[in-house]
């Protein structure tokens, strides 16, 4: 379960989440749509401690994300995270991106770890990239080879960040297809998403973010279909 | 006008001992690279921290390397430290020499290539749980490694070629030492510099050979 409790966090001055609440159960998954700047990035970066907070808290089953006492980087092994630029290791081909972690993190054997990558990466359609370097890779497969690097570490959470926001067109669709394997597995999942259909489909909430809160939340059908609030209605006929 | 009569035939007894010469060129140079990487580093890391002290130092060493004439930076350890009573041999002074301004040319080197890595790879790293040492060593450096490598090759190069100054502070057993004594002794000035200048060409391309064949071998992407 992640709790978060009246966050804040900004940046220098400038203020980027307002005392955010939202709490996603364990096989919930969770969309949170709203305009650039509503702070919605900023947040699942605060989630596994990429970025710090000022204050308020987020708990992970328990465990204080920002206390001084926890250990971050056991703590992000069991959340994955996919960012919009899907920072794949350059220096090493796909089948040694996915095995990296779990060899140096958790420190499985090479033939373990290989066998988990491969697992991943046919799971994710990339079982014949193996041995390519990211560098001839399209986005859309480096974005999916990105996906099975989070999962090949076993995470309990996994946070996606626009991850189809940096790609071509024709090539959303493939990760989007990932993600969805991925909900139907009844992975927890909090997604940050331009794609308000997709959101619709596999989503059990939605949150709208607006000006660093969440201004509204519920299931897909009220907020998307039937908004309550003026301002996501407003939102959504902008991005539709 | 033109009536100088060549005699190879000097140079070529003088062969042997300017090959001996090459081989402390080389080991000199070799030797400057690897303390000048060294020093590179701690310069880098220097600059990185927060006491402006520490920064100072690692700026000033850059700073003067690279805006100051090699031969002024050996002249200074040999005949400047000499003047404080702090003798060291020309051998030492030379490689001292090389050795501070390799490190100022190969901080500023890392540092631009530090630069080129973005930090979204750090968070990538992070992200999957590594510590940030992990992130530097795994990810960062390897990155950096192949970032650097032509400049370093480079440097390497100059190395070799700056080896020459040495004679100014009285070097005489490396290969331009070594064919200044053979030119005193016999005024074959321009057979036994255009040998000497053969020698340090085919070093510097074979340096630049073995590094090609080296970055064939490690940089697979």
């Amino acid at each position: 379960m992640i709790e978060i409790e009246k966050v804040h966090k900004s940046f220098k001055d400038l203020e980027v989440i307002k005392g955010v609440d939202l709490t996603v159960q364990k096989g919930e998954v969770v969309s949170i749509v709203g305009g650039s700047g509503s702070g919605k990035s900023t947040l699942l970066m605060c989630i596994n401690g990429l970025e710090n907070i000022q204050s308020g808290s987020i708990r992970v089953d328990g465990t204080e994300v920002h206390a001084k006492g926890t250990d971050i980087n056991k703590l992000r092994q069991k959340i994955g995270i996919v960012f919009q630029q899907w920072n794949a290791f350059p220096h090493l081909n796909v089948l040694e991106n996915v095995m990296l972690a779990p060899r140096k993190v958790l420190g499985k054997s090479r033939a373990e770890a290989e066998e988990l990558a491969v697992k991943q990466l046919t799971h994710v359609g990339l079982a014949d990239k193996l041995k390519v370097f990211p560098g001839k890779l399209s986005g859309g497969q480096q974005q999916r080879m990105a996906i099975a690097r989070a999962l090949a570490m076993s995470p309990d959470y996994m946070l996606f960040d626009e991850a189809t926001s940096a790609l071509d067109p024709q090539l959303v669709g493939e990760v989007l297809d990932t993600m969805r394997l991925l909900a139907e597995d009844g992975m927890t999942m909090i997604l940050v998403t331009h794609e308000i259909p997709f959101a619709r489909d596999v989503s059990d909430r939605v949150a709208f973010f607006r000006e660093g809160l969440v201004h509204e939340i519920g299931p897909p059908d009220q907020v998307i279909d039937n908004p309550q609030k003026p301002e996501t209605a407003a939102f959504l006929k902008s991005v539709v | 006008m033109f009536d100088y009569t060549f005699q190879w035939r000097t140079a070529l007894r003088a062969l042997p001992d300017m090959l001996e010469g090459a081989v402390v060129t080389f080991e000199t140079a070799a030797l400057s690279m690897i303390f000048g990487v060294l020093i590179a580093l701690a310069l880098l890391a220097m600059r990185e921290t927060p006491n402006l002290a520490t920064r100072a130092v690692a700026g000033t060493w850059v700073s003067i390397a690279r805006n100051t004439p090699a031969l002024f930076q050996i002249y200074i350890v040999y005949f400047g430290l000499g003047a404080i009573g702090l003798h060291v041999s020309s051998w030492a002074a030379l490689l001292a020499g090389i050795t501070f301004n390799n490190a100022g040319y190969l901080a500023e080197n890392f540092r631009g290539g530090l630069k080129a890595i973005p930090d979204t790879q750090v968070r990538a790293a992070r992200s999957l749980g590594m510590s940030s040492f992990q992130a530097y060593r795994l990810v960062v450096v390897p990155q950096l490694l192949r970032i650097v490598f032509y400049p370093i090759t480079n440097q390497m190069v100059w190395a070799v070629l700056m080896t020459s100054l040495g004679v100014i502070v009285g070097l005489n057993n490396d290969l331009t030492g070594v064919t200044q004594d053979y030119n005193v002794r016999t005024f074959r000035t321009f057979e036994l510099f255009a040998l000497a200048a053969v020698i340090y060409y085919l070093i510097a391309k074979l340096i630049v050979a073995i590094a090609r064949l080296l970055a064939w071998r490690l940089f697979r992407y």
